[in-house]
């Protein structure tokens, strides 16, 4: 290395220094030493005993862990295409000359930066079984009444409807995206003679599957850590149905003192979350085209 | 590279269409699709203000009513009354201005060192920071407490405000996405005239990269504004509650009061919808230059 090589080494690492105490300190310690907790017997208060590998054999066993992790894969399998589908729907719906195009902007996009907590209370009040809009509407419709939050078949999909209202961002990250293919590709398609449905599915679909998968993978990991609207609408209920991965996670650690087997369940969840992840991108080489650059 | 300008023309470029009568036909299926979806997205907070205004006995009628018949304004000043409404606003700004201050400065640092200063293993290690992205929280939210507890944090300000200050993967990522468009002859020149880095990045990158900032700022502030896990684990002093939390004691009571919790919800989302209407182009650009492409 040159003196000037050496210079900029020293001063680049400088500029980024925040970042890499940052990472030590709030990602590499807390994952390492939660790795040591889960092996442990620890209440959050004392000294930590050593139990091996108990945590785990007795997540094993525990029918609320394969709960909690059931009820997440339910939530997450099904919120996660639907919201992709939503998403594009409505970009493809907004690529259109619209002049109003800027109001439903407006309106599809505002949900998303809303508070999820208070969103989470309207819901409770929306769905209410007597005196919630959702279920007049349903009467208007001629169907019978839904509990929606009271029954353990619905109460998660409830919280998969809430989730679609977080859709409006992503469509628009699909409208750019779309904006940006080229329109050669669309006078090319239409000499050959193609519908709108083979342009669609030929031309734009193709060329929009990059943010298909960012969507996926963000999709995913926000569905792994679903926490706030089960907490505050169900309290996990009825029935366990919406007890949710990282709610089982924070029962254990920060109302059952049992910080170790708390610890166990991060790091499952960390394993679960770098294996999808690994599997998602190496899926995507499959799908995912980044031919022509948009 | 695709600049941040081409990138907004390339969200309000128009295309010319297919064929008129197809057009038509697809413009009007559009229209419809958009104008249901934006009535389904904009529901929840009309709900929410319509509760607000409504009488008890109102709320106990059914079928509802979809417009309130009488206007009770007076619900609002008494949800501000029913829980300690203006101490809990004044934890959140604390917290939200803070984090604002945090983000902006830390992230600017941290994406001039991935993008204006040419070092070995640069990109390798950003590589690093884009992975962090996928990381779930909730992994490293047992060891914090545990250390943020030695620390004697717990129940102070201090855990949700100072990782602000360690740079947060997204915003770096997205400020670098900025940074990397601006020509790079502009610093280069000064470094010849004897500017170190922190003057080009102080006197030159800076004011360049206000919009971007903007970004990162706005972005911060709704994130902290709208945080309910973090104040729910750290603060256990009623007195030291955010609004996010706060607002909970509408249900502890024991008949939920709905137009006093409305009313107070929709004062807590009223100056994010504000925000949002105001820097709506700011928005836009962050999801999509945020977006990995």
């Amino acid at each position: 290395m040159t003196r000037r090589e050496r210079y900029n080494l020293l001063i680049g690492l400088l500029f980024i220094s925040p970042w890499i105490i940052g990472f030590l300190a709030f990602l590499v310690y807390p994952i390492v030493s939660s790795a040591y907790l889960s092996f442990t017997r620890f209440s959050g208060f004392g000294a930590a005993q050593w139990i091996g590998w108990g945590n785990y054999t007795r997540m094993a066993g525990d029918a609320l862990f394969w709960k909690s992790l059931y009820n997440t894969a339910y939530y997450t399998l099904l919120a996660v295409p639907i919201g992709v589908v939503v998403a594009i729907v409505l970009a493809v719906a907004m690529n259109q000359r619209l002049r109003e195009i800027p109001i439903y902007r407006a309106a599809l996009y505002l949900p998303s930066v809303l508070p999820i907590y208070a969103l989470s209370f309207i819901f409770i009040w929306l769905l209410n079984p007597r005196y919630g809009l959702i279920n007049l509407v349903l009467r208007w419709l001629g169907l019978p009444p839904i509990d929606w939050l009271g029954d353990p078949a619905w109460a998660k999909f409830s919280i998969v409807l809430l989730a679609q209202l977080g859709a409006g961002q992503y469509a628009l990250i699909f409208l750019a995206s779309i904006r940006g293919i080229p329109q050669t590709l669309y006078d090319a398609a239409e000499i050959d003679g193609a519908s709108q449905w083979h342009k669609f599915r030929f031309v734009t679909l193709p060329l929009i599957t990059p943010v298909i998968l960012y969507d996926v993978v963000i999709g995913l990991g926000l569905g792994l850590q679903v926490f706030a609207p089960s907490y505050i609408i169900t309290s996990g209920g009825p029935v366990n149905s919406t007890l949710f991965y990282v709610y089982y996670l924070y029962n254990n650690a920060f109302r059952y003192s049992q910080v170790g087997y708390a610890s166990a369940l991060s790091w499952v969840l960390f394993l679960l979350s770098v294996v999808l992840a690994y599997g998602i991108f190496r899926w995507s080489r499959r799908w995912v085209n980044y031919e022509v650059g948009t | 590279m695709r600049t941040v300008e081409s990138k907004q023309a390339g969200l309000e470029r128009r295309q010319p269409g297919p064929r008129k009568s197809q057009r038509n036909q697809g413009l009007w299926i559009s229209r419809i699709i958009l104008i249901v979806a934006s009535i389904l997205y904009v529901t929840p907070i009309y709900w929410m203000i319509t509760t607000a205004v409504k009488s008890p006995t109102e709320l106990a009628v059914f079928p509802p009513t979809l417009i309130p018949g009488e206007w009770h304004w007076e619900n609002f000043a008494r949800s501000v009354e029913f829980i300690p409404f203006g101490r809990y606003l004044i934890n959140t700004l604390i917290i939200t201005f803070f984090s604002v201050v945090g983000s902006v400065i830390s992230n600017l640092i941290v994406a001039y060192g991935f993008s204006r200063i040419q070092w070995r293993g640069r990109d390798l290690i950003f590589g690093l920071v884009v992975a962090t992205i996928f990381v779930p929280f909730p992994v490293t939210v047992v060891p914090l407490f545990v250390i943020f507890a030695k620390l004697g944090w717990i129940n102070t300000f201090l855990p949700l405000i100072v990782p602000t200050f360690f740079a947060n993967p997204f915003y770096v990522f997205l400020l670098r996405q900025f940074l990397m468009q601006i020509p790079f002859e502009i610093s280069e020149s000064a470094k010849v005239d004897g500017a170190s880095e922190w003057q080009v990045l102080w006197y030159l990158i800076l004011p360049l990269a206000r919009p971007a900032i903007a970004v990162v700022a706005i972005f911060a502030a709704i994130a902290a504004w709208n945080d309910f896990f973090g104040p729910l684990i750290y603060l256990q002093d009623e007195s030291k509650y955010t609004l996010s939390i706060g607002l909970q004691m509408f249900r502890s009571t024991h008949q939920v009061q709905w137009s006093l919790m409305m009313a107070a919800s929709t004062l807590v989302v009223l100056p994010v919808i504000v925000i949002f209407l105001a820097f709506q182009r700011s928005f836009i650009e962050g999801i999509t230059l945020g977006s990995i492409k």
